[in-house]
């Protein structure tokens, strides 16, 4: 018979005690995988939405952090815009060689629904069709898909894509029409409809919470334009409208009139990022700054999530750490009432460290047994509240999503818990056989 | 098979004076030899046998069972030597309340360093008649089935000595005489050494040896001396 057996028998003659300190570790156990996997992916996700270009351009005031959360998360307010000819340089101007996709945002327009508000971006089919997002399990790049309906068309100027959050809690779906709000505020005015082309399968990027409008029929929307420089170009716009014309009647905005708040810009290669950083911000012009968003998002997480990370970890280690020490007093109290069976072990030839070990194992199994149904708690909690977080942050949480981190917890639950079985088998050590034997039972 | 050579053995009392407890010039148990060591109660009887077991270093003296002084082996030499050696049956049986009547005789096999041999095991209790009792724990077994799982436990490693200390004390009358006799009958058949402690002389009564330890134990008034 093993030590662990036995072990595993003084735990069942036990058996409220021991389940109930087996399952104060596994709650602390649950809570430190939910606190682990829950910051691995938000990281993911906070990384992901940073990825699938090199640099995002915008103007230079503001500064590079307003810069990437209005582009990268939609947080803050819009920056002041750079004159569309500076976007042309990506096209076929000076860093077009640099350049192998620009692709510009419009920002500052809204949709409200359902007492949500949504931020409205104005761009081109390319940034579903030529950026990618994040990372799959195999290293491939993750590409944007249309969970229905399809991109944009860049000739079909009042189209528009949704992000699955925002089709969710709007309930905008293929077919649907929406107007966005000028600005951020409910109470701006209305804008001519979009109609609603395809809706994104979940990114779990903040472009899961955005509607996304083409940026033709943005600039053509009341207050989007530069005043005109001459009438050519004002009349170019007032042409008779055909009805079956999806761009109703209307022409491109002339580009001497249009404007982009930022560009998001993927490089030929890491020489090209390096070329346009430096061509950017460090040349004369100083219309517009470069920023590397992976390297900044890489900072936000480090300076704003890692502390907190450390503290929650910190508190749930405690949590273990308490736990430990309920097995520990759980134990050492029922040494008193075990010494009759030690001493009877003894005499049947157990030796000193033989008793110790299986109190040790005891220990052991209580922690591992706890850790295990512990990791299963906190997987079967991150499964439970997938749907929900999917629906509300577009952040996708699986069973199975397990962090390296938490192979270490096995090995670390043995050295804990012989750390915390220490003291009772000491005192099962120190047994003092003569005199329990004949206490008798 | 047993020999007890000058073995004193006392304990401090709360002021740092000794008390002598056992002052045992000579004894001698033969192999297979079943002797009854009889004495009133606080005479010494449980210290001794566990001076004898290796549970309780002596002060003096050799302790020598199969050619082995074991009052000179180190501790973990003793225990193993106590696991494969000797058997031990106690008053109070003392089976392990978390573990079946079968288990309970496998744990009497495990501290031997050696693989446990669960059809021997299996067949010791089938011996003492309790073949269908031995998925039960302790506390669904009657003190008769106790008693036979405990002696059972005992000659699970074929021990050379088994030591039994006052064996029919927490049996009535009626099942007194059959633990005397599963007693005798496992030794004579297992060819084990008896050394059984005990203050009744109706148990006594029925070896053919039986020394008083008042008589073995210098320490204490003789057995003919007005005090008892």
């Amino acid at each position: 018979m093993t030590f662990w057996k036995i072990a595993w028998r003084n735990m069942q003659q036990r058996a409220l005690a021991s389940s109930l300190t087996g399952f104060s570790m596994a709650l602390g156990v649950a809570l430190m995988i939910l606190v682990i996997v829950i910051h691995e992916v938000t990281v993911q996700q906070f990384s992901s939405d940073a990825q699938g270009y090199h640099l995002i351009v915008g103007g230079s005031k503001g500064g590079d952090v307003q810069l990437v959360m209005n582009t990268v998360f939609h947080i803050g307010n819009p920056l002041y815009p750079i004159p569309y000819s500076y976007y042309k340089e990506f096209v076929d101007g000076n860093y077009a060689p640099f350049t192998k996709v620009a692709i510009p945002y419009c920002i500052g327009d809204s949709f409200h629904a359902n007492g949500w508000r949504f931020r409205v971006v104005a761009t081109t089919p390319d940034l579903f069709d030529k950026i990618s997002y994040g990372a799959n399990d195999d290293g491939s790049d993750k590409q944007y898909r249309f969970q229905s309906g399809r991109n944009i068309q860049t000739d079909h100027f009042f189209e528009a894509v949704v992000g699955s959050v925002a089709a969710k809690k709007s309930g905008l779906k293929v077919g649907d029409t929406f107007q966005p709000t000028h600005g951020m505020s409910a109470a701006g005015n209305k804008h001519v409809e979009f109609e609603i082309v395809g809706v994104l399968s979940p990114t779990g990027t903040a472009n899961d919470r955005a509607v996304f409008v083409n940026i033709e029929g943005f600039y053509l929307l009341d207050g989007h334009a530069l005043p005109a420089e001459n009438r050519d170009a004002t009349q170019a716009q007032q042409q008779e409208p055909d009805p079956i014309d999806p761009n109703r009647g209307r022409l491109p905005l002339p580009e001497q009139q249009r404007e982009v708040t930022s560009i998001l810009v993927l490089c030929n290669n890491d020489l090209g990022m390096m070329s346009l950083d430096q061509a950017i911000n460090k040349g004369k012009d100083r219309t517009a700054i470069a920023v590397k968003p992976g390297y900044l998002v890489q900072d936000m997480l480090d300076k704003v999530i890692g502390p907190v990370r450390l503290v929650l970890l910190v508190l749930t280690i405690l949590i273990v750490i308490v736990a430990g020490i309920s097995i520990l007093v759980s134990i050492y109290n029922s040494m008193s009432e075990r010494s009759h069976d030690i001493a009877v072990m003894r005499a049947l030839g157990a030796s000193r460290t033989a008793v110790m070990g299986i109190i040790l194992a005891e220990s052991i199994l209580l922690s591992l047994l706890g850790g295990l149904v512990g990791v299963l708690l906190g997987h079967a909690c991150l499964a439970i509240a997938s749907p929900y977080v999917m629906a509300h942050a577009g952040i996708t949480l699986r069973f199975w999503q397990f962090n390296w981190y938490e192979s270490l917890l096995i090995p670390g639950l043995v050295v804990f818990a012989s750390l915390v079985g220490f003291l009772p088998a000491l005192t099962a050590y120190r047994t003092d056989v003569g005199r329990s034997l004949g206490a008798g039972r | 098979m047993l020999l007890l050579e000058n073995v004193r053995k006392s304990y401090r009392e709360p002021n740092g004076e000794p008390l002598p407890i056992l002052d045992i010039e000579h004894f001698r148990l033969d192999a297979g030899e079943q002797t009854v060591l009889r004495g009133r109660s606080g005479c010494g009887k449980t210290t001794l046998l566990n001076c004898i077991s290796g549970l309780t270093t002596v002060d003096h003296g050799r302790i020598v069972i199969k050619d082995r002084d074991i009052a000179r082996l180190p501790e973990v030499t003793r225990d193993r030597f106590r696991a494969r050696h000797i058997g031990f049956v106690f008053q109070t049986f003392n089976l392990l309340p978390a573990f079946t009547a079968f288990e309970n005789v496998l744990l009497g096999m495990t501290f031997t360093g050696q693989k446990t041999d669960a059809s021997r095991a299996r067949r010791l209790l089938d011996e003492v008649g309790l073949c269908h009792r031995m998925g039960h724990k302790p506390a669904a077994l009657s003190v008769g089935e106790q008693q036979r799982v405990a002696v059972a436990r005992a000659l699970a490693n074929q021990p050379s000595l088994l030591l039994a200390d006052e064996p029919t004390a927490n049996v009535d009358p009626a099942h007194q005489q059959q633990v005397i006799d599963l007693l005798r009958g496992a030794c004579e058949q297992e060819k084990v050494a008896m050394l059984l402690v005990t203050h009744a002389p109706e148990v006594s009564d029925q070896f053919a040896r039986v020394e008083y330890l008042e008589k073995v134990n210098r320490v204490l008034p003789s057995p003919n001396s007005p005090a008892l």
